[in-house]
């Protein structure tokens, strides 16, 4: 059986049909117990999976998904990957992620079509560009590189933005992170869970935690509707559902679910040549490899876990569009569809102990958890492989809701919700 | 659009509507010593419920607040009652 991804091996089976290409990934029953469980078959348990295994030599480890791999958030984002931060702990965390997506493929074997084409948000007045500039040093500062373009730079760029003169907010300039890019969702799962399936973990599909085993205080393994499963340690790493999911653990979160919509349209010729956020209209768009543009803005402002939108926020984000490239405004949408994303008051993730003992967290990352897949498996993994914090990962601990020392990158990066 | 019911105008458009909280927080009495641990919690812990939530919502017309009994997954509004007690 074919497993490894090479021109040599495609000749091969081209040669022989195709019929020699193994499962990407074995659908194994689970055991009674293993050294590790982590709940969520999504990109950030997935790539968990991926790290204890290669970080840390441990693959005794399940990864239980109540669906199927990547039908979560992984699924349902714009696949925007980006570390143009304000805080030196978010710029150490995001830009980790970007370093790690760089060399993803290779290590995965997989081609996870990281596209590094750009990302560029716009500044629409003089006050606008004042901020950009302190953005953008305050980026050097942490080592993440950018680049401050003036309006002539901007059209040179994107000649498709509007540059008319009855715009309503007229570009003055913008900040462009050439290394932010755009991935393929799918395959960063897939690549994640074909590389910790062949390392030895149990990739469990269609198994729905129903409680948590509390033993002494500590939690010990989790009731499944595939039975009884115990675990040495227990990561959750469950976006959207984290509240809901960490209920039946008796913990209680500082997180508000909301849906977050994306839209894609019909297939076009290449009009775009990054991403683009223009922050006044809150609307942000890309061109995928097929040619959709991929379109998407800020929150419903209703809360909810139904995973689909309201038609405010749809009128606000495609209007955003039409007033950024007026030319785009004829084109039609194919596709639809909403996230529900874990909000944390700071707009930065909870990455540590839950506050139960055995039992650890990453979630809250809102609507920025694609970017952060890399990162967040990493973390996640130092954490049930050691039970103690990796450097980076230790500002986000939940205890900054009591200290009140919050990340706040709501406010510092204008994230537009 | 969804229309949400104002318990003093009736039926309007939700772009109309504001979401202001969850029901049934309590402010720590700061009068007294109030912990970190309790605090943070008032501030910032949700309850977040999958299904049937009770918030507080505030219709931005008339600035009235309001309860509202909402399902969060099927997103259908159950009730509507004011908060004000004088309000029939």
């Amino acid at each position: 059986m074919t497993r490894h991804y090479s021109a040599f091996n495609l000749l091969r089976e081209g040669l022989r049909g195709h019929k020699g290409w193994g499962r990407a990934w074995r659908s194994p029953e689970p055991k009674s117990a293993y050294d590790i469980v982590i709940i969520g078959g999504g990109g950030h348990g997935l790539a968990t999976a991926h790290y204890l295994v290669r970080n840390h030599g441990i693959t005794n480890v399940a990864v239980l998904e109540k669906g199927w791999l990547g039908g979560g958030n992984t699924g349902r984002n714009t696949t925007v990957i980006r570390s143009n931060y304000f805080y030196p702990e978010s710029a150490a965390l995001y830009d980790m992620s970007v370093q790690l997506y760089e060399g993803l493929s290779r290590e995965l074997n997989y081609n996870v079509m990281f596209s590094q084409r750009g990302m560029l948000v716009t500044a629409h007045s003089e006050p606008d560009m004042e901020m950009a500039a302190r953005q953008l040093n305050a980026m050097r500062l942490n080592g993440v590189d950018a680049e401050l373009l003036d309006a002539d730079q901007v059209r040179r760029f994107e000649p498709a933005l509007n540059f008319g003169p009855n715009m309503r907010f007229p570009i003055h300039g913008g900040i462009l992170q050439k290394r932010a890019g755009t991935g393929r969702h799918d395959a960063v799962a897939w690549g994640f869970a074909r590389s910790a399936d062949a390392g030895g973990v149990d990739i469990i599909q269609n198994c729905e935690v129903n409680e948590f085993i509390v033993e002494a205080g500590r939690c010990v393994g989790v009731n499944t509707s595939k039975g009884e499963i115990r675990a040495d340690a227990i990561g959750a790493a469950v976006a959207g559902h984290s509240s809901a999911l960490m209920k039946k653990a008796g913990v209680e979160l500082p997180i508000n679910s909301y849906a977050l919509q994306a839209f894609v349209s019909e297939p076009l010729k290449p009009v775009l040549n990054s991403v683009v956020l223009c922050p006044p209209f809150g609307t942000y768009v890309s061109q995928s490899d097929k040619g959709g543009l991929v379109i998407g803005g800020g929150l419903d402002r209703v809360p909810s876990y139904g995973q689909r939108g309201n038609m405010p926020v749809q009128e606000a984000v495609l209007s955003g569009l039409a007033e950024m490239m007026p030319s785009l405004s004829k084109v039609k949408l194919l596709r639809h569809w909403a996230g529900i994303v874990d909000v944390t008051p700071d707009s930065s993730p909870i990455i540590g102990p839950s506050g139960l003992d055995g039992l650890y967290l990453d979630c809250g990352w809102g609507t920025g958890g694609f970017k952060a897949i890399p990162v967040g498996g990493w973390l996640l993994a130092h954490l049930l492989a050691t039970g103690k914090h990796h450097e980076i990962s230790r500002p986000f601990d939940r205890n900054r809701f009591v200290s009140g020392y919050l990340i706040d990158e709501g406010a510092a990066s204008g994230i537009a919700h | 659009m969804q229309i949400f019911t104002c318990p003093s105008c009736g039926a309007r458009d939700e772009r109309e509507f504001h979401f202001s909280g969850e029901l049934g927080k309590v402010r720590p009495n700061t009068t007294g010593e109030v912990n970190e641990e309790e605090w943070a919690t008032y501030l910032h812990t949700q309850g977040n419920e999958l299904g049937a939530v009770r918030e507080v919502w505030m219709h931005m017309t008339c600035a009235e607040l309001f309860v509202m009994e909402r399902d969060s997954v099927t997103m259908e509004v159950l009730s509507t009652t004011p908060l004000r007690k004088d309000v029939s």
